[in-house]
Formats: C-alpha cells, sequence, structure tokens
C-alpha cells in the first residue's frame, strides 16, 4: 500500500510541478543569455540561475506577508515557524532515511510548519492573545524536536543540515525551485485576493469583527502563508535568518512611505535590492548567502531611517485647515443618494 | 423597560420599520464564572441617540459587545436588526469607533485609506469603483478632513483620527453608529467638534450607540441614557437621568460626577 501510495503522491507532484519546470529551463535560458550579453560569470551556472529566481520570489512574499505581521507586531511569529519548519525538514530527512520516503525535505517542512501554525493560532485564540511565552515555546519545541532527530541518524544527515541551517545557493535543486514556485503563486494569490481583508483585519481587529469579518480565519490564512513563505525562503536563507526578510524591509519601508500601498511596494523594492546585491556580493565574496542578504537588508534599513529623520526634518508640510463639519450632508443610508430636490 | 418578547417576533413584525435596531432581553454574560453583566433588557429603535454609561469595570463594552455579536449571551437574547447578534453578518450596517486601532502606532496609512475600509463590507474580495471612492471622498468631506485625506494617521491628533474612524463608518453608510469610549485621549476642543459632529449625523438619521466615560458631554448630548453597572440602574432621557439618584447608586458615591468632568 505504501509504495502504491508514494507513487500516486509523487505522480500527483509531479504533474504540479511539470509546468514548473518548463518556467526553470526557460527562465536558465534567459539568465544564460544575459550571461552572454553581460559576461558576468555569476550567472553562467544553473545553480545560481535557480538561486536567484528563489532569491527573488522570496523578495517578493517575504514583505508583503510581512507587512501584514510587522503591524500587528507578530515579528516573531515567522522566527518561530522557521523553527518548527526545520524540525519538518529533519521528520523529512529521518522519514527518507529509515524507510526511504523519497520526499523532498521542504515538502515535509511546509506540512509540519503549517500544522505549527494552525496551532499557534488555535492556542491564541483560545488564550486570547499571541503571547511572546507560547511563542518561544513553540519555536524551541521545533528546534530541538530538529536537532534531536538529526542526532539519532548521526552520520549520513548531520552533513547536510548546515544548507539548512544556514541556506545555500548551490544546493538548490530543481525540485526545491518548483516547490518554491508552487508555494509563491499559492501566497501572491491569496494576498492579492484577500488584499482588502487583511488589512482590515491588520488594522483594526475589533472593527474588522464588526464589519463582518471573520477575524480568526483571516488570523489562521495569514499564519499558514507565514509557515509556506519561511519554508519556502529557507532555502537559501537558512532557518536562523529567514525571518529577517519578513521584518527588516517592511520595517525599511515604514520609515519613508507615506502610504500602506506604497508601503507594500517600497518593502518589495527593498528586499529586492538585498536579495539582489546580497546574492552577487556573497558570491564574490564566498560568503554565506543567507547572512549577507540580512546584512545588505539592515544596511538598506539603516539608510531608510536616515531618510526618514531627514523627511520630518526638512520636509514638514504645512498643517492644512481642517474642515469644518458638512451639516448639510445627508448621511443616512437611503437619504445619501437621494437626488437634490 | 420595553416589554416586547423577540422570541416571538415574527417575519412580519420584523418586516415592520419600527423594527428595533438592538434588543437584548435577559441577557447575562461572563468571561469566566463571575458575571460582567447580568439580565439585561435594552430595545434601541431607529435614529435613537443613546449612551451607555457607568463607572470602570460595568461591562460597558462587554454590553458593546454582547450586542454588536462579538460575544453570545450566556442567557437570554440577543438581536441586532432582528437577527440574533453573534448570526450577524451584513457589517456595512455597521460602523464602528474605538479610542484607537489595534495596529502598531508606525503603521503607515493614510487617512484615505483608513476611510476605504469602510467600503470593504459592500466590494468583499473585489476593487472599489469610482462610486465607492466617491462615497470615500463624500465621508471626508462631511467629517471635514479632506485636506488631510493623504496624511499618514500617525500624523494627526486624537481629535483628527476619530474623525478619520467616523468617516469610516459613514462610508460605509451604517445605519448604526457605535462609539467605545471615542473621546479618551482626544483633548477638550476636538471633544466639542467631536460631539457637534454626533449630533449632527444623528440629526441626519443615523442611530448613534455611545459608550462613554464622560457624564457631562453624554447629558448635554444624548437623548436617552443607560447607566449600568453589571445591571441596568437607569434607563431613560437624559435629563431625567441627571435628577436621579440611579448615578450615585450605580457608581457608589455621592461625587457630583456631571459637574466636575466638562
Amino acid at each position: 500500500m505504501i509504495p502504491l501510495a508514494l507513487s500516486l503522491q509523487t505522480g500527483l507532484l509531479d504533474s504540479v510541478l511539470g509546468p514548473l519546470y518548463w518556467f526553470l529551463a526557460y527562465w536558465s535560458e534567459i539568465m544564460s543569455w544575459l550571461a552572454g550579453q553581460t559576461g558576468l560569470e555569476i550567472l553562467q551556472y544553473g545553480f545560481m540561475h535557480r538561486a536567484i529566481l528563489v532569491g527573488l520570489c522570496i523578495g517578493v512574499m517575504a514583505p508583503l506577508i510581512g507587512t501584514f505581521l510587522v503591524h500587528r507586531q507578530l515579528a516573531l511569529i515567522g522566527d518561530a515557524l522557521a523553527h518548527t519548519g526545520f524540525a519538518g525538514v529533519a521528520i523529512g530527512l529521518f522519514l527518507n532515511a529509515v524507510i526511504d520516503l523519497g520526499v523532498s525535505p521542504y515538502l515535509t517542512a511546509v506540512v509540519v510548519a503549517m500544522i505549527a501554525a494552525l496551532l499557534i493560532e488555535l492556542i491564541s485564540e483560545a488564550t486570547d492573545a499571541y503571547n511572546d511565552v507560547s511563542m518561544a515555546i513553540v519555536l524551541s519545541t521545533g528546534f530541538a524536536l530538529g536537532t534531536t532527530l538529526i542526532s539519532i541518524n548521526a552520520g549520513g544527515l548531520a552533513v547536510g543540515v548546515n544548507q539548512f541551517l544556514f541556506g545555500n545557493l548551490s544546493t538548490v535543486s530543481n525540485e526545491s525551485a518548483a516547490i518554491l514556485l508552487a508555494l509563491f503563486g499559492i501566497i501572491i494569490g491569496v494576498i492579492g485576493l484577500t488584499r482588502n481583508q487583511l488589512l482590515y483585519v491588520t488594522f483594526d481587529e475589533t472593527a474588522a469583527a464588526v464589519s463582518g469579518l471573520s477575524v480568526s480565519w483571516y488570523n489562521r490564512i495569514t499564519v499558514m502563508l507565514t509557515a509556506m513563505v519561511v519554508v519556502g525562503a529557507m532555502q537559501i536563507m537558512g532557518v536562523i535568518l529567514v525571518a529577517a526578510m519578513l521584518v527588516v524591509p517592511v520595517a525599511g519601508a515604514s520609515q519613508v512611505a507615506r502610504s500602506f500601498n506604497e508601503s507594500l511596494l517600497i518593502s518589495v523594492v527593498l528586499a529586492e535590492l538585498a536579495v539582489i546585491l546580497g546574492i552577487g556580493a556573497s558570491y564574490y565574496g564566498e560568503a554565506t548567502a543567507g547572512g549577507v542578504i540580512v546584512l545588505v537588508a539592515v544596511a538598506i534599513y539603516v539608510v531608510t531611517v536616515v531618510i526618514g529623520k531627514l523627511q520630518t526634518a526638512f520636509g514638514e508640510e504645512e498643517t492644512p485647515e481642517m474642515g469644518s463639519i458638512d451639516t448639510n450632508e445627508p448621511a443616512s443610508r437611503g437619504e445619501r443618494h437621494r437626488p437634490e430636490s | 423597560m420595553s416589554t416586547h418578547n423577540p422570541e416571538n417576533t415574527t417575519s412580519a413584525e420584523s418586516a415592520n420599520s419600527t423594527e428595533p435596531i438592538v434588543e437584548l432581553s435577559g441577557v447575562d454574560f461572563g468571561y469566566t464564572s463571575t458575571l460582567v453583566v447580568e439580565d439585561i433588557s435594552l430595545r434601541i429603535d431607529p435614529g435613537e441617540y443613546v449612551a451607555i454609561v457607568g463607572p470602570n469595570g460595568s461591562g460597558k463594552s462587554t454590553l458593546m459587545k454582547l450586542l454588536l455579536g462579538l460575544v453570545r449571551p450566556d442567557e437570554g437574547i440577543a438581536r441586532l436588526f432582528g437577527e440574533p447578534s453573534h448570526e450577524f453578518d451584513d457589517g456595512s450596517r455597521l460602523g464602528y469607533v474605538a479610542q484607537h486601532a489595534s495596529a502598531s502606532k508606525e503603521m503607515p496609512i493614510t487617512v484615505r485609506e483608513v476611510v476605504k475600509m469602510g467600503r470593504f463590507p459592500h466590494v468583499g474580495f473585489g476593487r472599489l469603483s469610482g462610486a465607492d471612492w466617491d462615497i470615500v471622498d463624500e465621508a471626508l468631506a462631511t467629517v471635514g478632513m479632506t485636506a488631510f485625506a493623504d496624511r499618514r494617521v500617525t500624523q494627526l491628533s486624537g481629535g483628527q483620527r476619530q474623525r478619520a474612524f467616523i468617516a469610516r463608518a459613514l462610508a460605509g453608510e451604517a445605519d448604526l453608529l457605535v462609539l467605545d469610549e471615542p473621546t479618551v485621549g482626544v483633548d477638550m476642543e476636538s471633544v466639542e467638534a467631536f460631539y457637534d459632529l454626533l449630533d449632527s449625523l444623528h440629526g441626519n438619521g443615523i442611530t448613534v450607540l455611545l459608550i462613554e466615560h464622560d457624564l457631562g458631554a453624554v447629558t448635554e448630548h444624548a437623548e436617552r441614557v443607560v447607566c449600568l453597572n453589571r445591571e441596568i440602574y437607569f434607563d431613560g432621557p437624559a435629563s431625567e437621568f441627571v435628577e436621579s439618584d440611579s448615578l450615585a447608586r450605580a457608581f457608589g458615591t455621592t461625587a457630583n460626577l456631571l459637574g466636575g468632568s466638562r
């Protein structure tokens, strides 16, 4: 039964990922062409093509979901989910070693992180608050479970763990890049569809509930998307640093943006800048990409803080006159759109 | 006190134009085994301007949650626009203004983006149409905040921020405006303007339900006062409330609360 189920599962997975493999091949051609045009060495390798694509996707999805977390002071949840994702990786590696399951550890990581996300959310619904303590317990439990499972299988497994902890550009496989593209599609699709609702719930939870939104459902969606983002981004950012991409570009954008929409756009631009500069610098400097990307992101954040301070110091707009209250405005339902008589 | 029994409300009755907006009947509620509010019966009809007052911890905010359907009564019945409150889902008929929003203070969001949220119950997963944006601009104009439309909410004073939240409720074309201690942290001058705004909205037919600690303002502006301290101590015209001893009984003090608050 198990082999049958497995072949069904891999068959289904391959049919979903099929078009994505095609896209990856096409992307690789574009990158090779770009390498020919520019003569950049970094663009000549297949693994870099995938790493750059994954990086660009992270630069879009991490700050988008991060925006909805940071403004609710839920930045820590990304970290907690990344560490449970690590437990998921360890479970995947463990199952592969013990029963020869043959699934990507990233898939098991997505599943485990999403279950953890749902648990955190359900606990917070029951206790009526997200609290530091329960988040810290989830984070530690995830990491402890991961390290324990890996140490049980010591030898063969321990060798490959660094790429999950710290991320690695050169180990982004075709399969894991395709999984990330699939996650990217789901994440962007769901955020695009529910952007109004997520904004309302983020800005004013009670008013959102009064307006008829199911706050707990949108909270569940948010944490599940977060789980997908952190696991997807883990490949090149690593477990330990992945949460930074949810937080740092958003914090930078908040310094300079004049509106919420602008802050979404700026956070993506800042994240992409960090990803591209970080990947380039880490390649030529032979350093770990995740670390360099975060350092670049933090440097950009410092710049935005300075720009923000300069804006307030020199760009002080004149305070407009507050308008008077229009008492003749028919404001009630039904009356509002009554034609003028 | 109303003798209307909501359990016997028929569909013909609920189609009647005098259908109450809010109707609580024998409601008990507690977060734990201790009741926060007890045996509350309250009926609010369209066009009323009702203030709920009471000391800290008297259950005012809990009562608001009950009547908006955010929590369910342990005992009794809570109805909103004729439906059980917790099942009521036409959020476009409700406007809600609190002391402050739940988001972090640094969230970059403009006044127009806040007011836009009032249209969300109407557009669902879709985009705002031109007509929706017109309603947003109209609401901004009604509260006198057009010049501040592109300002970040973080740059506003307390009074301006509350006007923006009112505009959000207006943009939703709400029938019932619920305000939970809206003038906390708002300067005196803005508070006056704020109550003038409520008066004018009420004059235009909106039902206003105000939860307030500022008794002076309440008795001056609201038509009807409900004084709460776990149970309802008074429910009647604001003028009678001033003369009644229910204030002292509910607050457990003989201090002149009305004189000093404005």
